[in-house]
């Protein structure tokens, strides 16, 4: 097995997620099987070739430092379950 | 047993862009709650971050500044965690590329030189604003939180020391420092009242003469280079009183209670430190060409360090002045342009700036620029006092008064007739009066009692309001006694 239930719950504690015991153990298998085959690439020298984190080789996107226009208060607050004070109202921290 | 402690600075620094990190909103201080938000800041689905250039550009001179390693590919990073004011669940930040590597900031200690080693700047977005409300405002206790995400992707730097800093004094001398050069290179206002200048310490201690690290602590809430200095010393306090009870020091973030003067343990909900950094997607790699990087380094200004070297070579001053006046921007402004002015001893400037000018800026929590004062009220008040036409003394006396109306001193001592007197028969006539009224004082002198004098001196200066040129009180008095 390339991953355990253990690490299954503690990803998805990490990204607030509750899953059942079923759950759990059907992502289990999943992932493993996803893990497994990524893992593949562990069989070739990949020593010289650097990380892609993107695919196309485009570099420097960049933006001027310009103001522009912003949503009106009440249309970024449009979705929120609770408003208050023009803010979002969110449940105690601690 | 004697221990050293070993501290690192994690200094966060908002950058002074009109725009924010990687969309278009304002970054303007104080508005009304979510007036400056769209959709990338707010992190609604399908909206693509674009980083702002101008703000990768002041990191980059930010690091140059410190003599660091600019990186020629550099990366943005997403850093996942869950918190109320982040509306992403994600931060972009960097990781493993950051911007800038191994820089240093030179500390002159007044006694003794270090340098203190800087690992990293990178540049990331800084969260919204929360309010609580219940529990007195404080996150402990409150019944709910108020988000504002108007702060929410301001460009934030993070510039993280090397463990290099020995005592709270080389803290807040380091943290100050570090101000004082953004601040040349306009780049923040650098501000921690405003908190667009925010510390974090890092604070562990170990027997003098030990090569491992001790188990550290994190302090927050330092809202002052005062409060930095006084929340480390408490706190290498507190572990050494503790370790030599035998406790453990438990690796934990500590909140600065201003008030009280001690540390405490921040209650927060458990992490797991657990950020899964991994390059964002929405933003392509960045990479520089060096002759860019050196026409960034050609266009630094002159920074405090070339400053105050300057002013000690062309202006004569001591190291100590030259390092204050340097310290704070507009302050060596100031003096610059005083001087251009005044055309006298810049000594005599340095003396006023550093002394009368900056007690009331202390007192009254001002920047010098914030104060009606220019350098022509300056200028012209010194000009009047080696005129002889006022005292150094009627000059401090008018001194609020410059700063709060702005009129000029030659005004103000008109209107309040504070001219000096320097007419030798007026003074003299007064100090016959005071020798009449007082002949113990008199007695006194003439049987060696020096001190006798000062009384007499001031009797004349208090039925002159002050105005009675001292020098020739002096004379005037010995010779006629």
């Amino acid at each position: 097995m390339a991953i355990s239930e253990k690490d299954v719950k503690h990803v998805a504690w990490l990204a607030r997620l509750a899953l059942t015991d079923e759950e759990v153990q059907k992502f289990t298998q999943q992932l493993d099987v996803i893990l497994e085959h990524a893992g593949k690439i562990a069989e070739l020298d990949v020593e010289n070739v650097p990380p892609t984190s993107h695919a196309i080789p485009i570099r420097n996107v960049f933006r001027e430092d310009e103001v522009g226009v912003c949503l009106a208060p009440e249309e970024a607050l449009l979705n929120a379950p609770k408003k208050e004070n023009q803010s979002f109202v969110v449940p105690r921290i601690v | 047993m004697e221990f050293e402690s070993i501290i690192g600075l994690e200094i966060h620094v908002e950058l002074a862009t009109k725009s924010k990190m990687f969309c278009a909103c304002s970054t303007r201080f104080g508005e009304e709650p979510n007036t400056q938000t769209c959709p990338v800041c707010l992190g609604l689905p399908g909206s693509l971050p674009v980083a702002n250039e101008k703000a990768i550009e002041y990191v980059i001179k930010s690091g140059l500044a410190v003599g660091c390693d600019i990186s020629l590919y550099s990366v943005f990073h997403r850093k996942n965690y869950f918190y109320p004011d982040m509306p992403k669940n994600y931060q972009i930040s960097q990781y493993d590329l950051p911007l800038c590597v191994n820089g240093h900031i030179d500390l002159d200690m007044e006694g003794y030189e270090t340098r203190i080693g800087i690992t990293r700047i990178h540049l990331e977005e800084d969260t919204g604003k929360l309010i609580h409300v219940g529990g007195a405002g404080r996150i402990a206790g409150a019944e709910y939180s108020l988000v504002d995400f108007n702060r929410a992707g301001v460009p934030l730097m993070e510039i993280v020391s090397e463990p290099d800093i020995r005592t709270p004094e080389e803290a807040k001398a380091y943290a100050q420092k570090l101000r004082s050069i953004l601040l040349a290179l306009g780049v923040s206002d650098v501000s921690m009242e405003k908190g667009s200048m925010r510390v974090d310490a890092n604070v562990s201690i170990r027997p003098k003469g030990s090569t491992e690290f001790g188990v550290k602590t994190e302090l927050k809430n330092l809202n002052s280079f005062r409060s930095l200095q006084r929340a480390l010393a408490y706190e290498i306090e507190r572990q050494k009183k503790a370790i030599e009870a035998g406790e453990v020091i438990v690796q934990e973030t500590r909140h600065w209670d201003e008030n009280k003067g001690v540390t405490s343990t921040l209650r927060t909900k458990e992490y797991a430190h657990d950020y899964r950094y991994f390059p964002d997607p929405d933003l392509v790699p960045m990479e520089f060409k060096s002759d860019w990087i050196e026409k960034l380094r050609a266009e630094l200004p002159e920074l405090p360090d070339e400053r105050k070297q300057r002013f000690m070579k062309d202006y004569g001053l001591p190291a100590h002045d030259a390092r204050l006046l340097t310290e704070d921007k507009p302050m060596g402004d100031f003096f610059e342009e005083t001087i251009a002015l005044y055309k006298g001893d810049p000594k005599f400037v340095s003396n006023w700036l550093l002394g009368d000018i900056s007690y009331y800026l202390n007192t009254e929590n001002l920047e010098i620029d914030e104060t009606a004062i220019t350098p022509r009220h300056l200028a012209d008040l010194l000009r009047l006092i080696d005129q002889g036409v006022i005292s150094g003394k009627i000059a401090k006396e008018i001194f609020p008064e410059i700063f709060e109306t702005g009129k000029l001193p030659q005004v103000i001592v008109e209107e309040k007739g504070m001219t000096q007197i320097s007419d030798e028969s007026e003074i003299s006539s007064i100090v016959d009066l005071v020798l009449q009224e007082n002949p113990g004082a008199v007695k006194e002198y003439r049987e060696g009692k020096e001190r006798a004098l000062g009384f007499l001196v001031g009797q004349v200066m208090r039925l002159t309001k002050g105005r009675a040129n001292p020098q020739l009180v002096n004379r005037l008095l010995r010779e006629k006694l």
